[in-house]
């Protein structure tokens, strides 16, 4: 019988009902007195020197207040990295500049070179256009092997090179890998590419900076996962102003994926203009300007190695990886290819040695960052491909070659060989589950259907593991983080009763202000209606991480919980007080607190009231008022796994695939919401769906963006996606979180683009295909089957 | 400047704006209904859906002018008249057909226009139509539940 409250239940979504009346309150809708608009004059050269920028009749236009250019920021700190890798030899990365506008040197299309405020957003942009810029233009770099070879044209000229890191991992396996491959019974080796995709929420980003200078206060408005650490980042690395003068809000936020995790340009300049024109400076991008400054995500070049035995048993992996930095560090950047990537290599089996290599290259084109899965679908792709190719190659069947090579129940907690140690895990019921659901044994018989009618049609699985909720905080530490990975969170139960919960974890889609009070409320025994969230707003909420990493709920959500375990403490001293009972006897259940064994009781609500109206209390043993905040530290990841498979149709023809179905079976440990759950994966899924079939950011070799609209970059539509098939009843709970939660956000675009491809390449097997590069567009499926 | 004069969920309303200004900015800015949302800026997207005459149209390919003397109904005009909301909003909270909420508005007066043409579509038609509206969050799994549910609901309203 479901649940119609509480964990468990799938409680509709209360944000609804501002969402679907048009009374939601968006970055853009936000408007402050005397706001005034900025465009950016962006370079429309992907490489190229700055000699000289005339303003002087752009100044002039009407409704121009100023125009600022990158020697306005010569004072003034440039975008910090959140993350510092060290090289397999132990030497730090290198970390170029990145100034707020560029000075010297633009460094991809879209740089920003200099900004116009004026009255209007349509007056700012005008006088944009009439800005003169000298640019000399440079060659550009753009294909990562020709940016590394000798004597390529560099992006920074201060660097050694355009090589950022070569980083080796575990670089101490190295020679027994390379041993274990050489004597190996078949080694099978793919070379393939993760392609680079824009991460494109729905809504575009926007800054508003205001200024009050009768207190010196900082207010940003912004479209943001975490303001918390855009303050920290701004105000201590950039703009130098201290947090208790720095307000971040990030109220409704449509959509991140990732790429609204990171500290943009735009965010200090509205900051800093605003105190500089001494009027609030507003900026909203449009979707072009999204495209080219938005972080872009993936864009990995890899060739994997996997050894086996007779037996189809792995004994070692080997893989090396180009990853794309683009032309600056973003805030994570750093960390997705390295230890949100090779960590992952394992996936879901017991292979020995593992050996990874990725090449952090700078290009001329926009930075690259963590995007929906960040690292773990490049990992989970390249092994879930050489995965299903060699089962091809040793006559084994796909599914059978997986389940020789997984982790077993009884292995956990199972230590991998890239130093992750994974709790818990069952990757043959969720298999079980997955052929189950996606009807594999019927399979035959549709194919053969399809062949009848001309079409070749394919079934392709794929298991994957990932790592959640980002932590310890000492860990990442040492690992080259900035920033702690921790996350806080303030339980205020009011007089009355109602409760407000404050978390640094940030809403902007997955549902926080209806899954975190079924918590607190079951917890507490009282109605969730009594419970609201806040988030979003740093001069409300005590400290936050943010949003990212599926981290919400096992992070966010276990300080929530730590904080409602002190709350009920507290709350039963005041009953037992209230009760005249020894505290030990008191207990919480139905929102009373009660005498063990008696029938006395005091209701919830007035234990509340005398924690704010102390006149019978216990003053002597503990303060009036009941508020408390906790900071959770997870001791270890989690690790959501679960297999998923796509099945296809392909016209030989045309090369057009048709996904015929989806189906994905999940472990997410415990779940609170069903019903947000399932259309996260959904969400998840169409994105992977997206990268496998349509979606590319695409370069010219002179550094233009080809794919900068939604005319050119195809985004997935509703008629290119089928329902899909979700379970998630194989639970094996976290075990180092007080909910036993995964974290469900990104499993759906990490396990979604291999059983794509490895679908299609089964239809196409028969004609000696084995491998083709996403996106698999009808073209490149077409050549694919024609040689 | 042009003067400009139409009826927005049932009030007349006016205002004096520059050729230039689109219809979207004029509900957005002006009159600040700012539940009609701007995603793109190339008319893909479906974020800016309105009614104009009865008619779904991207409100950020017209101009402001053009919609001079029109019936225009947007998000904030889709609830009941007690403020509970209308058939197809409620199938969107009840199937979670909505994540972050941004192309949400123009989803719900997409779907709208569609069942006024054709109560009873099919998943093909609901995802043919719903071409024009792009959703980052939802994968579409649950948008097109809940407008089969909407027309579901519907219909028997259409039969009395």
């Amino acid at each position: 019988m479901p649940k119609d409250s509480g964990i468990g239940a799938s409680s509709k979504r209360r944000e609804d009902v501002r969402f679907l009346t048009g009374k939601g309150n968006y970055t853009d809708d936000i408007n402050v007195h005397g706001q005034t608009y900025v465009h950016f004059l962006r370079s429309d050269v992907a490489h190229g020197r700055i000699n000289g920028i005339d303003s002087s009749a752009a100044a002039a236009m009407p409704g121009v207040v100023r125009i600022f250019t990158g020697a306005d920021f010569e004072g003034v700190g440039g975008i910090p990295c959140g993350w510092q890798v060290t090289d397999r030899h132990g030497e730090p990365m290198q970390e170029p500049a990145h100034p707020v506008l560029a000075q010297g040197k633009a460094r991809h299309v879209g740089d920003p070179i200099a900004a116009v405020v004026a009255e209007t957003a349509e007056q700012a942009r005008d006088a944009a256009a009439a800005i003169e810029v000298d640019m000399e233009e440079l060659p550009a770099v753009i294909d990562m092997a020709a940016a590394l070879a000798d004597g390529s044209p560099k992006v920074h000229d201060d660097l050694t090179s355009n090589l950022c890191y070569d980083w080796g991992f575990v670089e101490e396996n190295k020679e027994a890998v390379d041993e274990a491959i050489k004597g190996a019974h078949h080694v099978t080796t793919l070379e393939l590419v993760n392609n680079r995709l824009i991460a494109n929420p729905m809504e575009p980003r926007v800054a508003l900076g205001d200024y009050n200078a009768g207190t010196d206060e900082h207010t940003l408005y912004t479209t943001s996962q975490n303001p918390h650490v855009i303050r920290l980042l701004m105000g201590a690395f950039v703009l130098g102003i201290p947090e208790h003068k720095l307000r971040v809000v990030a109220p409704d936020v449509g959509g991140g994926f990732g790429t609204k995790i990171f500290h943009y340009a735009e965010e200090a300049f509205c900051t800093f203009a605003a105190k500089a024109v001494g009027r609030p400076v507003k900026w909203t991008s449009s979707r072009s300007e999204a495209f080219m400054s938005d972080a872009h995500g993936r864009d990995h070049v890899t060739k994997i190695e996997l050894a086996m035995d007779e037996n189809g048993k792995f004994l070692a992996i080997r893989t090396d990886t180009m990853a794309n930095m683009g032309a600056y560090l973003s805030t994570f950047a750093p960390s997705v290819p390295t230890w949100l990537h090779g960590t992952l290599m394992a996936g879901n089996y017991t292979t020995p040695l593992i050996y990874v290599n990725v090449k952090a290259v700078f290009t001329n084109t926009v930075p690259v960052d963590a995007y929906r899965g960040a690292g773990r679908p490049e990992a989970t792709f390249q092994l879930e491909r050489v995965v299903d190719k060699a089962a091809r190659e040793m006559g084994i069947d796909p599914v059978e070659l997986r389940r020789r090579n997984f982790i077993k129940p009884d292995q956990y907690p199972y230590a991998t060989p890239v130093a992750v140690e994974y709790d818990t895990g069952n990757y043959d019921a969720t298999m079980d589950k997955l052929l189950e659901i996606s009807d594999h044994a019927g399979f035959a018989g549709r194919k053969a259907e399809s062949a009848a009618r001309g079409r070749l049609r394919g079934f392709g699985v794929c298991s994957y593991i990932e790592a959640c909720g980002i932590a310890p905080s000492n860990l990442v530490g040492q690992l080259g983080a900035r920033a702690g990975l921790y996350e806080s969170a303030t339980v205020r139960v009011n007089a009355t009763g109602s409760i407000s919960v404050m978390t640094g974890s940030h809403s902007h889609g997955q549902g926080h202000e209806t899954t975190f009070p079924q918590v607190v409320a079951e917890m507490l025994g009282i109605d969730e209606a009594q419970i609201d969230i806040v988030h979003g707003d740093t001069s409300k909420v005590p400290m936050g991480m943010g949003t990212y990493g599926s981290r919400s709920l096992a992070v966010g959500g276990s300080a929530m919980v730590r904080a409602t375990e002190k709350i009920i403490n507290k709350a039963k001293k005041i009953a037992s007080h209230l009760l005249e009972a020894s505290e030990g006897d008191i207990e919480l259940a139905n929102g009373a607190f009660s005498v063990a064994g008696t029938d006395k009781s005091v209701a919830w609500g007035d234990v509340c009231l005398a924690a704010y109206v102390p006149h019978n209390y216990p003053l002597e043993d503990i303060e009036p008022g009941l508020e408390e905040t906790a900071f959770y530290d997870p001791s270890n990841f989690t690790y959501p796994a679960g297999a998923y498979a796509c099945e296809v149709e392909v016209d030989p023809d045309t090369g057009k695939v048709e996904i015929m179905s989806f189906a994905a079976a999940d472990d997410f440990g415990n779940v609170i919401n069903p019903m947000i759950v399932e259309g996260q994966v959904h969400g998840g899924l169409a994105q992977g769906i997206g990268q496998a079939l349509l979606e590319a950011a695409v370069y010219d070799e002179n550094g233009q963006l080809l794919s900068g609209s939604y005319m050119d970059y195809a985004m997935p539509r509703a008629d290119d996606l089928p329902f899909y098939a979700v379970d998630h009843s194989c639970q094996t709970p976290c075990t180092h979180n007080p909910l036993g939660v995964k974290g469900c956000g990104e499993a759906g675009a990490i396990g979604s683009p291999p059983a794509v491809v490895n679908a299609v390449v089964d239809a196409l097997a028969d004609r000696g295909v084995t491998h083709i590069d996403m996106p698999l567009t009808p073209s490149r499926v077409w050549a694919a089957m024609n040689g | 400047m042009v003067e400009v004069s139409m009826t927005v969920n049932g009030k007349t309303v006016s205002g004096s704006v520059e050729g230039r200004t689109l219809l979207v900015q004029f509900l957005r800015d002006d009159l600040k209904l700012t539940g009609t949302h701007v995603g793109c800026d190339t008319s893909q997207c479906g974020a800016c859906v309105v009614h104009v005459n009865g008619e779904a149209v991207k409100a950020c390919t017209m101009l402001a002018g053009e919609a001079d003397g029109a019936e225009i109904a947007t998000i904030e005009g889709m609830a009941n008249a007690d403020g509970s909301l209308g058939t197809i909003q409620a199938a969107f909270q009840e199937h979670h057909g909505l994540q972050c909420g941004f192309c949400t508005p123009g989803m719900v007066m997409s779907a709208a226009a569609l069942l006024k043409d054709n109560a009873n579509p099919s998943e093909t038609e609901i995802r043919e139509y719903l071409e024009g509206n792009i959703c980052r969050c939802t994968g579409y799994h649950n948008i097109v539940k809940a407008i089969q549910a909407a027309a579901a609901n519907m219909t028997p309203m259409a039969a009395e």
